[in-house]
């Protein structure tokens, strides 16, 4: 065992909360979004928002699957970063300028709706708690991978962690502890990519496919479940549960039933040969899901309020964009790699774990290999640390408001300490059930899912609430039950529901392309049928909405 | 509804009200803001989300090699995010253009 990991791990901590204690001398009040809101910049905001947006999913488990699935999974990191220029074209000034501090915020500005805003209550929950699930699933990986302990147990201890640390405030959304996050989860996957990289021009270049993955290294694989081996020669052999495989360097990896991973050519090249036309349709679907779906996020719309202005506020979004994109292009370089120096990975199917493993794996047990190795660990701590901590905050907020209080004007933020505990410790429990049953998902995958709910929920609902004067109450909670429910019933089926095949598993496994549009028709439409109740003063809000700050004073 | 409307919270109105010549600058305002999104928005939309079609339409294009990267991976795990950026940075300039037209034409108003 590494070590490093564990005093790096303890550091990472205690200079997050040092951090924030230090922060905590400038603001007084339990968050910095209203006292700090006239003295962040937008460069200071943006690493912020970067860094309570690039969750366990980005760091682990874009690398995972690229390591699995190789080219068409490069969509996710796209989606992710477009996503921010989705917000930037139709959300970012206008909602900063709306005043609205959280989604049933702005369904109370733009549509004073008391019953809208309780539905955008039950979506937020419901997309803060799907997102939380993938969080906790890659801390138990982790802790899993790093000190040997079961998923279980990781899963549950960090999640505890992370709730008592909420609840208790001890760490608050402070912007600085936000920033530094960023900046350490771009510097612990950037300085180890740049001595892998050397190392592996030091090694000649190996090709990374074809032909098959090979061992660099002697490598040992215990087998999980009764499997068969497929060899590139074709040869197979059936292997039980528990066996314990021995490779030398320059071995081929054999290819393992029951590990769905891509080979050869179908892992280099776009498209699944295998699934066709529903190949295309889940690409274009998770294209959808996260491009529009970014918006649709309970922590990500809060920050935005710390900006002063609307074109600040698109400033600050342009910064995220470039900081985002940045950081994606490393987790690539992290697949890739891994097809060569952890091909046991492909065997086992844990390939969310290269990122952790692929420092020690390529450059040896050495001093610098295991440096190395805590330094990227450090950094899936930020990643899990920041994102959780960050929407845990922001449902338990909502629960805490709309929920325990029964408040719906957003206006009094009233009620204890005690009530704010009670509603973290509920936004916490369902999440940190839901991680233990989805072992099997890929981390990226079920982030993908809750990007669905919120494409096709939110991103309607604060599109048409911007651009469009015609929008109504009742046709905004058609659409929102229309296709923000059926985008939850999708990730239900593909999560709990029994296994499916074909074109059933396509249309749920990646609902976007059609309960987005579905969403869109339904909002559209119902708003048009009910006409007589577009708020009178519209007029009004679409003048706050979209007028430049200067010009509003001189009206 | 009139008394549903009486009920609801006042919003915040700007200094002055709207006359109608400012209500019509500001429908002239949404309506630039949103062409420039969507034109924008086409932008991506064709230069990214055409690749997966192009990809199967045009394998030769998916397998093509540039300095010994295959295609599809440099522009999806490299260049779609300066291409993003650039989007990005042109919108916020047009963006402020227009806010900066508006807020002229509005002093222009005042000052008649």
């Amino acid at each position: 065992m590494n070590p490093y990991v564990v005093p790096t791990l303890v550091v990472v901590t205690l200079v997050t909360v040092g951090i924030g204690l230090y922060g905590l001398r400038f603001a007084r009040t339990t968050s910095d979004f209203l006292v700090a809101s006239r003295s962040v910049s937008p460069a200071w905001n943006a690493a912020a928002i970067s860094g309570e947006y690039l969750s366990a999913a980005s760091f682990l488990g874009v690398a995972g699957l690229v390591l699995k699935y190789g080219v068409d999974v490069l969509w996710y990191p796209v989606g992710f970063a477009a996503g921010y220029l989705a917000l930037l074209l139709f959300v970012a000034a206008p909602l900063r300028r709306s005043g609205a501090f959280t989604l049933p915020d702005f369904c109370t500005v733009r549509l004073h709706s008391p019953g809208l805003r309780r539905l955008a209550t039950v979506f937020v929950v419901c997309i803060g708690c799907l997102y939380l699930v993938p969080q906790l699933q890659g801390a138990g990986l982790t802790l899993a991978t790093v000190t040997g302990s079961p998923y279980a147990l990781g899963a549950v201890v960090v999640g505890v962690v992370v709730t008592a640390n909420v609840a208790l405030g001890g760490m608050r959304a402070i912007t600085f502890v936000q920033a530094f996050q960023y900046w350490l989860k771009l510097t612990a996957l950037a300085v180890p990519v740049v001595f892998l990289l050397m190392q592996w021009q030091a090694d000649g270049r190996p090709a990374v496919t074809p032909p098959e993955p090979t061992f660099a290294v002697a490598t040992t694989v215990v087998v999980e479940n009764d499997a068969t081996l497929t060899l590139p020669d074709g040869t197979t052999e059936e292997v039980r549960a528990g066996t314990v495989l021995t490779y030398e360097p320059g071995d081929p990896a054999p290819q393992v039933s029951g590990v769905d991973a891509r080979h050869g050519l179908d892992w280099l090249l776009p498209g699944d040969p295998g699934a066709g036309d529903r190949g295309l349709f889940a690409t274009y679907s998770l294209i959808l899901a996260t491009f529009l779906g970014t918006m649709g996020l309970p922590h990500v719309l809060v920050r935005f309020y710390t900006n002063p202005d609307g074109a600040s506020a698109r400033r600050t979004t342009l910064v995220v964009l470039a900081l985002v994109g940045l950081f994606y292009l490393l987790p690539t370089l992290y697949g890739v790699l891994g097809r060569i120096y952890t091909p046991q990975l492909l065997m086992t199917g844990q390939t969310d774990a290269v990122v952790l493993l692929l420092p020690e794996a390529a450059l040896g047990g050495g001093t610098t290999g295991r440096l190395l190795g805590a330094l990227v660990a450090a950094g899936a701590l930020a990643a899990f640390l920041s994102t959780s901590s960050g929407l845990l905050t922001s449902v338990a907020g909502v629960l805490f408001t709309d929920v325990l209080h029964g408040d719906t004007n957003g206006t009094a933020r009233r009620g204890s300490v005690r009530d704010f505990r009670a509603a973290t410790l509920l936004a916490a429990s369902v999440p940190m059930a839901l991680s233990l049953g989805v072992s099997g998902l890929d981390v990226s995958q079920v982030v993908g899912l809750a990007f669905a709910v919120a494409a096709s929920s939110f991103c309607p609902l604060l599109v048409l609430g911007i651009w469009w004067r015609g929008l109504t109450d009742a046709g905004a909670a058609a659409g929102v039950l229309a296709g923000g429910g059926a985008a939850m019933l999708a990730v239900l089926m593909t999560v709990a529901g029994p296994p499916l095949s074909g074109w059933p598993a396509a249309l749920l496994g990646q609902p976007a392309a059609w309960t987005v549009p579905l969403a869109f028709t339904v909002m559209v439409v119902g708003s048009l049928l009910t006409r007589a109740r577009v708020p009178a003063d519209v007029g009004a809000t679409m003048l706050r909405l979209h007028a430049p700050e200067i010009a509003l004073k001189k009206l | 509804m009139l008394a549903q409307a009486a009920n609801r919270e006042p919003p915040a109105e700007p200094a002055g009200g709207q006359t109608p010549v400012t209500a019509a600058l500001v429908r002239g305002l949404v309506r630039a803001q949103l062409a420039l999104a969507l034109r924008m928005a086409l932008v991506v939309v064709v230069g990214l989300g055409g690749l997966p079609l192009l990809f199967v339409v045009a394998p030769d294009v998916g397998q093509a090699k540039v300095v010994g990267v295959t295609l599809p991976w440099l522009l999806l795990g490299a260049a779609a995010f300066p291409f993003l950026v650039v989007v990005g940075l042109a919108y916020v300039r047009l963006a402020e253009r227009n806010e900066q037209d508006f807020a002229a034409v509005v002093a222009r108003e005042r000052d008649r």
